[in-house]
């Protein structure tokens, strides 16, 4: 294990820190709030001779996804950050970058999207691109931003596959937290040197990147995509692993807390795991059985970590930062949903929006949800608000 | 350098037979004359388009060069990413420096509407590539439909000759002019029937420290409505009617290419295509009065801006 430094950072900087350290080939970045500090702070390491990389100042997010495709295509590392309406005017790139199997890296801040316009952090955004084929990692906080930062190119490389790893805007990225960061050589030593296996630069042996499919082949192409996502998950775990040898922080596709002996749990993403796991704390010392499944994955989604860690839970609530209008719920209560049936699970299953465009979401709110799966789990008592979004309601009659 | 035909004739075509363009297409002839006189290795971006679906149908592939295609928009964003990895990767030693060049191709729609954006942002950052526009005056892969580059009076899907309104009511837009006011190296408009004159003009961007941009106009006999053995007459047509000068402008400097000895009136080119058939009507020689007097102002600007007034 080697010694890490501790020090103060908000995780937009962990992260423009950790692609310091990462020195890829290409960066192309647009700015977007909460985003720009990453791509600022870049600029800077860039301008002060820190990177060997060549930087693209690009005059959109669609640009710079575009030119990420082919500096990718070229044959290097490749990275790029965004947010919000960055992300969805990269949209149809995002499913081009995937498709053609790019290992680039998307550095993610989680923010509402318009309208109205709002700068603050809800998960519609990435969320929006969850079919687009990219592998979709979130943080709890700044050290596992800037851990998953140097993570994901390694996921990225051994997939061939995008990895967007996100943290949630403002809370996390520009919260300054204490952190350790590792010294530049172990960062170094743990990305490797990456060598792309078809370059187009590689003039001598012409390739074409970006063919026409016709039916005959489309699904064929898909379906390696689908093979190279499921294998995601092991490469996911393995880097995890030896990420937590290096830095004694071990990652998975989820992170149970006090799930084991739990009757009702919370399953949630991004910081809120933090604001869950005080709160499930704070139950436990009354003697409540509660715990918490924090996601990291949600592309791939881990449904058999997910289905064996809640099988035998009365009542889950589920925390969604999203929305999808007329929908059965937000993506991650379908999500779980799914893997639970699935899994045989008999859990009940309670959705809450929670947290648009940069809304507080208190303790106090957490027990509340608590409170309601306890309800849900005691026969005879009724659940609260439970017609707005209990699974298998009824209608009303 | 001088070019020897018989020499760059004999060359192995990099765009290789096989495709699926139309008989006669424009777009195959120019690609193939710009790509003859490039020596160095060299790394294509396409953009979505008529050359790149006919090019490019998978498992097949009709291109022995290094070749990309990512999207409508974005073929110059997309090759200035390869370019700027190639830069990347040579200044860090991590692969030989090998006078790499970098072209983008892509249609009058790619390049005067949709992408315009993304080509000046590139221009503007000064990346080193050749982006050339195959000019056909519609978007012809998807039936052609008009594009701001389609010329006033021409039926299209999208501006069809109708009872009341006869053909695309606007004139177009100068693109080669908004590209030349980015003052790149080396910006100019050419033709396949003047295929030295385009060689060297190739010669000449590949050979510039920056950004190069040449505006090539591809008849396209489907689109144009005119036999597929008249390409070359076409553009030549074009130069003699003045509707699409042959100049370039090198460090700002503005050079014409090619005056007619005598310049034809409009309606000799109004009478070579079936896109403008309406126009022969009586009712609608207003059009091609309107066309000629914007084919002679803008003549009459370019001959000015060349010095040649
Ligand atoms: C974003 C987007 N919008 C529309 C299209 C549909 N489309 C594909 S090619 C094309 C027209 C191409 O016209 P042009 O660039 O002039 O090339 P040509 O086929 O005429 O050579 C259009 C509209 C698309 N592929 N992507
Ligand atoms: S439709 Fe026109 S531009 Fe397209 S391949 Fe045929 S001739 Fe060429
Ligand atoms: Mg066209």
């Amino acid at each position: 294990m080697v010694k890490g430094k501790v020090v103060a950072l908000d995780g937009a900087k962990a992260v423009a820190e950790a692609m310091r350290q990462m020195n890829p080939d290409v960066v192309a970045a647009y700015p977007i709030t909460p985003q720009t500090e990453i791509v600022q702070t870049f600029s800077q390491f860039v301008a002060d001779g820190k990177v060997d990389t060549e930087f693209i100042p690009v005059e959109s997010e669609h640009a710079a996804m575009s030119a990420c495709v082919g500096a990718a295509a070229a044959g290097g590392r490749v990275q790029t950050a965004t947010t919000s309406a960055g992300m969805a005017l990269m949209w149809e790139v995002l499913y081009v970058a995937a498709s053609t199997r790019l290992p680039i890296v998307m550095h993610f801040v989680n923010r509402a999207l318009s309208a109205p316009l709002n700068i603050h952090c809800d998960h519609s955004d990435s969320m929006g691109a969850r079919d687009a084929g990219w592998i979709h990692l979130f943080a709890e906080n700044a050290q596992e931003a800037y851990d998953n930062a140097i993570q994901s190119v390694r996921i990225a490389e051994a997939c061939m596959l995008p990895v967007l790893h996100t943290q949630d805007g403002f809370i996390i990225s520009h919260g300054v937290e204490r952190l350790q960061i590792l010294p530049d050589q172990a960062v170094k030593d743990f990305i490797g040197t990456y060598k792309a296996e078809h370059p187009l630069l590689d003039t001598d042996h012409p390739i074409m990147v970006g063919p026409v499919d016709l039916p005959d082949f489309y699904t064929e192409h898909k379906r390696q995509q689908v093979d190279a996502m499921e294998k995601a998950p092991q490469v996911i775990r393995r880097v995890g692993q030896e990420y937590g040898t290096l830095t004694g922080r071990t990652y998975g596709l989820v992170e149970p807390y006090k799930l084991d002996d739990a009757e009702v749990a919370i399953v949630v993403l991004g910081s809120t795991a933090g604001t869950s796991k005080v709160v499930v704390d704070a139950l436990r010392g009354k003697g409540v059985k509660a715990g918490l499944l924090k996601l990291r994955a949600f592309r791939p989604f881990p449904a058999q970590e997910v289905a064996v860690a809640l099988r035998d839970k009365v009542a889950v609530a589920v925390l969604d930062r999203s929305m999808s209008f007329g929908g059965q719920g937000g993506p991650v209560f379908l999500e779980t949903c799914a893997a639970l049936y699935n899994g045989g699970g008999r859990a009940r299953a309670i959705n809450y929006i929670y947290g648009l465009g940069g809304r507080d979401t208190t303790p106090d709110q957490i027990e509340r949800a608590f409170q309601e799966i306890l309800n849900i789990s005691t026969p005879g008592k009724a659940p609260v608000d439970a017609d707005q979004s209990e699974r298998g309601r009824q209608s009303p009659g | 350098m001088p070019i020897n035909l018989k020499e760059v004739a004999n060359r192995q075509d990099k765009l290789g037979p096989g495709h699926r363009m139309c008989a006669g297409c424009g777009e195959t002839i120019i690609v193939r004359e710009i790509l003859s006189v490039v020596e160095d290795p060299v790394v294509v971006a396409d953009a979505t388009g008529c050359l790149e679906v006919a090019t490019s149908i998978f498992p097949y592939n009709a291109w022995r060069v290094p070749w990309i295609h990512n999207a409508f928009e974005n073929a110059s964003s997309t090759l200035a990413g390869a370019e700027a990895m190639y830069r990347s990767l040579v200044r860090q030693g991590k692969i030989p420096e090998k006078n790499t060049k970098f072209i983008a191709f892509g249609g009058d729609g790619a390049t005067y509407d949709i992408g315009l954006q993304w080509i000046s942002g590139c221009l503007e950052r000064g990346h080193r590539m050749l982006y050339v526009c195959l000019n056909n005056e519609a978007y012809m892969n998807t039936g052609i439909q008009r594009s701001s580059a389609t010329p006033l009076g021409a039926s299209t899907t999208t501006s069809p000759a109708g009872e009341v309104i006869p053909g695309k009511p606007q004139w177009r837009k100068p693109l080669t002019a908004i590209i030349a006011a980015h003052k790149i190296p080396f910006v100019a408009q050419a033709a396949p029937h003047a295929w030295r004159d385009l060689m060297t003009k190739t010669q000449k961007a590949l050979a510039a420290d920056g950004p190069s941009f040449i505006n090539v106009l591809a008849p396209c006999p489907r689109g144009w409505r005119h036999d597929s053995n008249e390409t070359i007459q076409m553009t030549k047509l074009a130069a003699d009617t003045c509707i699409w000068p042959l100049f370039e402008v090198e460090s700002g400097v503005w050079k014409l290419n090619y005056k007619p000895k005598e310049k034809k009136p409009i309606i000799e080119w109004v009478k070579s295509q079936g896109r403008f058939r309406h126009l022969l009507q009586p009712a609608n020689q207003r059009v091609v009065d309107q066309l000629q007097a914007k084919v002679d102002e803008e003549w009459e600007e370019l001959l000015k801006l060349c010095g040649e007034t």
